[in-house]
């Protein structure tokens, strides 16, 4: 089966998560799609397995035209799609999940179902009991049993959305040689992936996709350094820090395991001084988030200890880490940083903490104070949910403490343009220089080698790598965050 | 002391009286099941209850009766469906503000019909079977309302865990997207079995009415029972046999209640008539405090505890009483 | 259904301002209840129009009608007012209902041990405290329930409901039963010198209605334009937002908590002292699950609570008469009361929801 992508485009609003791609897929071919977070992969499978619609461009399947409604649709022509986190039903049975969506009898029969899992599971050499509840089983096993499920449904083109993201080499090496076997068999199959090792072992073709376009494309054999030109080319930008000298201890992770997130945080050493900024970088969700809360005690480690200024605090809660001067910025403003229904001036209000009735006309000045400085576009009254996400991430970091030790930001500049980039940084800069560490987390590498004094590189949940930007570039880091020391 | 207390009169009453109990409870767990919680149950029993028990006295039909407590539990529900699946209204409020409205509607279109004679569905023991020693009194020396009520236990269970339409149902309640995913309509299962579910609730209605506590007369006797079976869904960790399970030790509490009303003459009755309900919301905290992080803490610790809260907890369908958002 | 809605949703989509689409949707949610009442009045065989007007003379008719909604008025808003604390910190205190009973029964406590003195209005004053204290600590297990063993509030509150009506059927049967035999009407009625003073022409007491005005006007101080309101405001809106922001969410629940049953003990210390002069055993009237719909009514709006509480309070008293003069059950009122609930929240929703796909 081939499947012919012109023009594709699907907007969000203002944002072009797809801008006019064009890309064909052919059978007997593992195709590879390459890109950075954003780059607008998951948007455009999504759109090929109908679970969201296309805003305009065309889909032929087999040069027959087709728009999928729903992802039923899309299924009836053979298109299949494992998610990026296995869309399943956790507390149900291996069966019960294989069996969910296939074509059945009113009261099926377990046993054929069961049979026809096992004769599968036999050919790819996938170890499932039928009995089991899939949330007792690896993410790597939940993707197999997707993979059986989709192939016991007659699907001939296989979208994988980072199939490898947190499962083991083992798992990997069974998934690659079931999904060669499957292409060589006639289908198609659609790798996605931030890794270039995945694609370089397992694809013959790759179309590589960036902001929303197709930067490139290559066959095999690959020239990495092609591949990741495609990827994260783009012009240096000048470093913007000198370079400080740094002071005391600040924090101190010692041998720290943690769940959360996609992966986890696992056996995690580090020590952060006064004056240094931190750049964490990595795919999204390989453990960055999960570091940053437990440094701001948000999330309790399983194992290890954490210090701050040389004070063990481990297992406090986030208010004794506030007490110590640590500040913490989620990256999800309005779900976790800000109060939906409170406006600026209240935000400002439950800051100050000092008498028991309100001044909010004090706040309200107040509240203009940091708007005017951190360029704001907002009034003291506005609700904090009616600004837009450029506004509303200004707004986070006024709220930020004056003479912090440690300020623990998640994507801070996320949303934000590269002249506001650059300002923010200044401000944050001078803070630094005032002797607070500074760490945090972007999925932009030019930001990270422009302002960090350090940079840690996160891989599935492990700090891989511990840098200095004059020592690395954009390419070695991306190399690296593909998780290729 | 122990005068007139004999097991096969108690199990026999325990499954009488739990008849109407059970159908609200596995009612309210399909609805559950398919993520929606549908808090109306309370006034929703006492209004079909009312409709039963009026049709079936007009009509001199007790199908007639069961019919429309059926029609009326669903109709409720469908406004349950309509306002927090289709128009994303809070489905605690909902729920909240019907279950006191259809009381209050039964209370008045039903007052005219307070303690006039009705049908009573009578006893009608089982040819042979009731002959049986023990099994037959306990089991099958009942009137058809509860022969019902057995056999929808063994039928949800089966409609639940062994059909293509259960498997669904079962999907769009712990995961919405990827039902969809799948090419289920959660919406549409949504409606359907908070429909459904209703019906089961009503038809409890016209067992309190017509069987177990027939007639019908302000206070019915049935107020309250609407919130006991919300929260032994709960407590039968939304599994019909379970939830069932729950239903019979509820109406033994009740049945022991007059026991120990005869043993304990100094305590007024009406205290014994109330107390089984705080017990049992009292059992639901414990079951849900397994949930708890201390709890799980403290299982880590200890093996044995673990394979206690293993087997007592069990999480709520993980959809349950969410809104799916739509682009 | 969903047509009608929809179809009064569309002259709001025509972009009115907020207050003139505010006013549209109130008339359009009495139309709706308008409409189905005097369904429900003919199914029951009813003549609508001349039940409509005995609500309206029954509770605005006279003098002696109009204070009696008053004395419903008064639990009813301090009920109100108490909810309207635990819905801006995001909790649905279902057992505000135990929380006014309690209140009744800590008042009663207060009244027997105090006794007909010649410091009776003290005996008053400080049983009005305790039966304050009562619904806060009733309040406080829920809150606790909630916040220590994660229950939620719904069934803890509802445990806790159950648990206090059969506590008051004990105490009325039991120790506090009225010499000779126990009934369903109530303890012994207390001396007249600890009743809450009232002015006997008017039928009314001043010191009553002072207390829940003065309840309302502090509900909103509290609310808007102290700490404590906006700590509320911020754990209700988001609570993981508000730990970045320093507060800690379990306390300012608890404190929520304590002001409900606060004040929902008032409500009850009322129907003791100011009402029945006893403790009977449907002692909360309902004023508790009654009190949820005004404030869902009100939409959580402080000044908007009393207008609604009237509103039912005339319903309830109105309703008194329908046996009487028509031989109609008085639930009709809450029949009212529930279907106006949800009509307005039902053409709330849609006219936000058409609001929102047109911005």
């Amino acid at each position: 089966m081939t499947i012919a992508l012109r023009s594709i485009h699907k907007h969000y609003g203002d944002i072009r998560a797809n801008d006019g791609i064009d890309l064909v897929l052919r059978p007997s071919t593992v195709h590879g799609i390459l890109g950075e977070n954003g780059a607008g992969k998951s948007t455009l499978m999504k759109i090929l397995s109908g679970y969201v619609r296309k805003t305009s461009g065309t889909i032929l399947v087999d040069s027959e035209e087709v728009d999928f409604k729903n992802p039923a649709e899309a299924a009836s022509h053979g298109i299949g799609m494992l998610y990026q986190d296995p869309l399943d039903f956790p507390p149900l049975t291996v069966l019960e999940n294989f069996m969910a969506g296939q074509r059945m009898k009113a009261w099926p029969d377990r046993s054929l179902f069961r049979k026809r899992l096992a004769g599968l599971c036999r050919e790819m050499g996938f170890d499932l009991d039928p009995e089991t509840p899939v949330v007792r089983l690896t993410v790597g096993e939940r993707q197999q049993l997707e993979l059986a499920r989709h192939l016991a449904a007659g699907r001939r083109v296989l979208i994988l959305d980072e199939p490898t993201t947190g499962i083991s080499s083992l798992q990997k090496d069974v998934l690659f040689s079931a999904l060669r076997r499957l292409s060589s068999g006639g289908a198609t199959v659609v790798l996605v992936s931030h890794k270039l090792e995945d694609v370089e072992t397992l694809c013959d073709e790759v179309t590589v996709l960036k902001k929303g376009r197709v930067s490139g494309s290559a066959v095999r054999p690959f020239s990495t350094g092609a591949l990741l030109e495609m990827m994260f080319g783009r012009e240096p930008a000048p470093p913007l820090r000198k370079g400080h000298e740094p002071g005391a201890q600040a924090l101190f992770l010692e041998g720290v395991h943690a769940h959360g997130g996609r992966t986890g945080l696992a056996q995690c050493t580090v020590k952060v001084n006064r004056g240094e900024v931190v750049g964490l970088a990595g795919l999204e969700g390989s453990g960055q988030d999960v570091f940053l809360r437990v440094a701001a005690g948000l999330t309790r480690p399983t194992r290890g200890r954490v210090h701050v200024s040389r004070k063990d605090m481990t297992g406090r809660d986030h208010h004794a880490f506030k007490t110590m001067g640590v500040a913490f910025q989620p990256a999800a403003r309005l779900e976790e940083g800000l109060i939906a229904g409170l406006s600026v001036a209240e935000h400002c209000a439950i800051l100050e903490r000092s008498s028991f009735s309100l001044d909010l006309d004090a706040s309200a000045s107040l509240a203009q104070e940091r708007i005017q400085s951190f360029q704001v576009a907002a009034r003291p009254e506005s609700p904090v949910e009616s600004l837009s996400g450029g506004n509303q991430q200004r707004l986070l970091l006024s709220f930020l403490p004056d003479d912090p030790v440690l300020l623990l930001l998640e994507n801070p500049t996320r949303g934000l343009d590269r002249e506001s980039v650059r300002w923010v940084w200044e401000r944050l800069d001078a803070i630094a220089s005032n002797g607070a560490a500074i760490v945090f987390s972007s999925s932009e590498i030019d930001e990270i080698l422009m302002v960090s004094d350090r940079v840690l590189v996160f891989f599935e949940g492990r700090i891989i790598h511990d840098v200095r930007p004059e020592d690395t570039d954009a390419l070695m880091l991306g190399k690296a965050i593909a998780g290729r020391v | 002391m122990m005068d007139g207390f004999d097991m096969l009169l108690v199990a026999s009453a325990v499954i009488a009286g739990a008849a109407p109990l059970v159908m609200a409870t596995l009612g309210e767990t399909l609805t559950e099941r398919a993520g929606v919680v549908n808090l109306s149950l309370d006034g929703t029993i006492v209004l079909s209850a009312m409709a039963a028990f009026v049709v079936a006295s007009l009509s001199g039909s007790l199908l007639a009766g069961f019919a429309v407590s059926a029609a009326v539990g669903a109709c409720v529900a469908a406004l349950v469906a309509l306002f927090s699946v289709r128009l994303g209204m809070s489905q605690v409020a909902v729920g909240f503000v019907l279950t006191l409205m259809t009381r209050d509607l039964a209370y008045f279109l039903g007052s005219q019909y307070a303690r006039t004679e009705g049908p009573i569905s009578g006893s009608a023991p089982v040819p042979v079977l009731s002959g049986m020693p023990v099994l037959g009194q306990v089991l099958f020396n009942h009137s058809v309302p509860v022969y019902l009520s057995m056999i929808m236990v063994a039928f949800a269970w089966w409609y639940l865990y062994r059909t293509s339409w259960g498997l669904r149902l079962r999907c769009v309640g712990e995961n919405m997207e990827a039902a969809y995913a799948r090419g289920i309509d959660p919406d549409l299962v949504r409606v359907v079995y908070t429909v459904a579910g209703g019906a089961l609730v009503g038809l409890s209605g016209a067992a309190f009415s017509l069987c177990t506590k027939p007639g019908w007369g302000q206070p019915q006797g049935c107020e309250g029972s609407g919130w006991i079976a919300l929260a032994l869904v709960i407590f039968g960790a939304w599994h019909p046999v379970r939830a069932a399970l729950g239903a019979y030790l509820f109406a033994f509490l009740q049945v022991m209640s007059i026991h120990f009303q005869s043993w304990f003459p100094d305590v007024p009755a009406q205290v014994f008539q109330v107390a089984p309900f705080p017990l049992m919301i009292f059992l639901l905290a414990v079951s849900t405090l397994v949930h708890s992080e201390e709890a799980k803490m403290l299982a880590e610790r200890h093996p044995l505890l673990r394979i206690l809260t293993r087997g007592l907890a069990q999480a709520p369908p993980l959809s349950l009483g969410k809104a799916r958002s739509r682009d | 259904m969903r047509t009608v809605f929809a179809r009064m949703g569309r002259p709001l989509e025509m972009g009115l301002k907020t207050a003139l689409a505010g006013v549209a949707e109130i008339a359009a949610s009495v139309l709706v209840v308008v409409a189905f009442t005097t369904l429900v009045l003919l199914v029951a065989g009813a003549p609508p129009l001349d039940t409509f007007a005995v609500l309206v003379k029954g509770s605005l008719g006279s003098w002696s009608k109009l204070s009696h909604v008053i004395k419903v008025w008064i639990p009813l808003t301090l009920a109100s007012c108490g909810l309207l604390f635990t819905f801006k910190a995001g909790l649905w205190n279902i057992g505000v209902e135990g929380q006014v009973m309690m209140g009744a029964v800590a008042t009663t406590l207060a009244m027997r041990m105090g006794g007909p003195s010649p410091l009776a209005g003290m005996v008053t004053a400080l049983a009005l405290v305790a039966g304050m204290a009562g619904g806060a600590l009733w309040a406080l297990c829920a809150g606790f329930l909630k916040t220590k063993a994660g229950v939620h509030e719904i069934f803890a509150g509802l445990g806790l409901n159950f648990v206090s009506q059969g506590l008051v059927l004990w105490l009325i049967f039991g120790p506090w039963k009225q010499p000779g035999i126990a009934s369903m009407s109530g303890t012994e009625t207390f001396d007249e010198r600890l009743w809450i003073p009232s002015i006997e022409a008017l039928n009314l007491s001043p010191a009553a209605l002072g207390m829940a005005v003065a309840a309302v006007i502090v509900t909103a101080y509290l609310l808007s334009s102290t700490r404590l309101g906006l700590y509320l405001r911020a754990v209700g809106g988001n609570e993981k937002a508000a730990v970045l922001f320093g507060l800690k969410p379990h306390a300012v629940m608890t404190a929520a908590m304590l002001c409900a049953g606060g004040l929902a003990g008032l409500a009850g210390a009322f129907q003791v002292s100011g009402v029945y002069h006893r403790l009977i055993p449907a002692i909360s009237s309902g004023y508790g699950y009654l009190a949820l719909l005004v404030v869902l009514l009100a939409y959580y709006n402080v000044w908007a609570a009393p207008v609604v509480a009237f509103f039912f309070a005339c319903l309830n008293t109105g309703a008194i008469q329908l046996p009487m003069l028509l031989s109609l059950d008085s639930s009709l009122s809450g029949v009212i009361q529930g279907s106006m609930v949800i009509a307005a929240l039902a053409v709330h929703s849609v006219s936000t929801r058409s609001r929102r796909s047109r911005g």
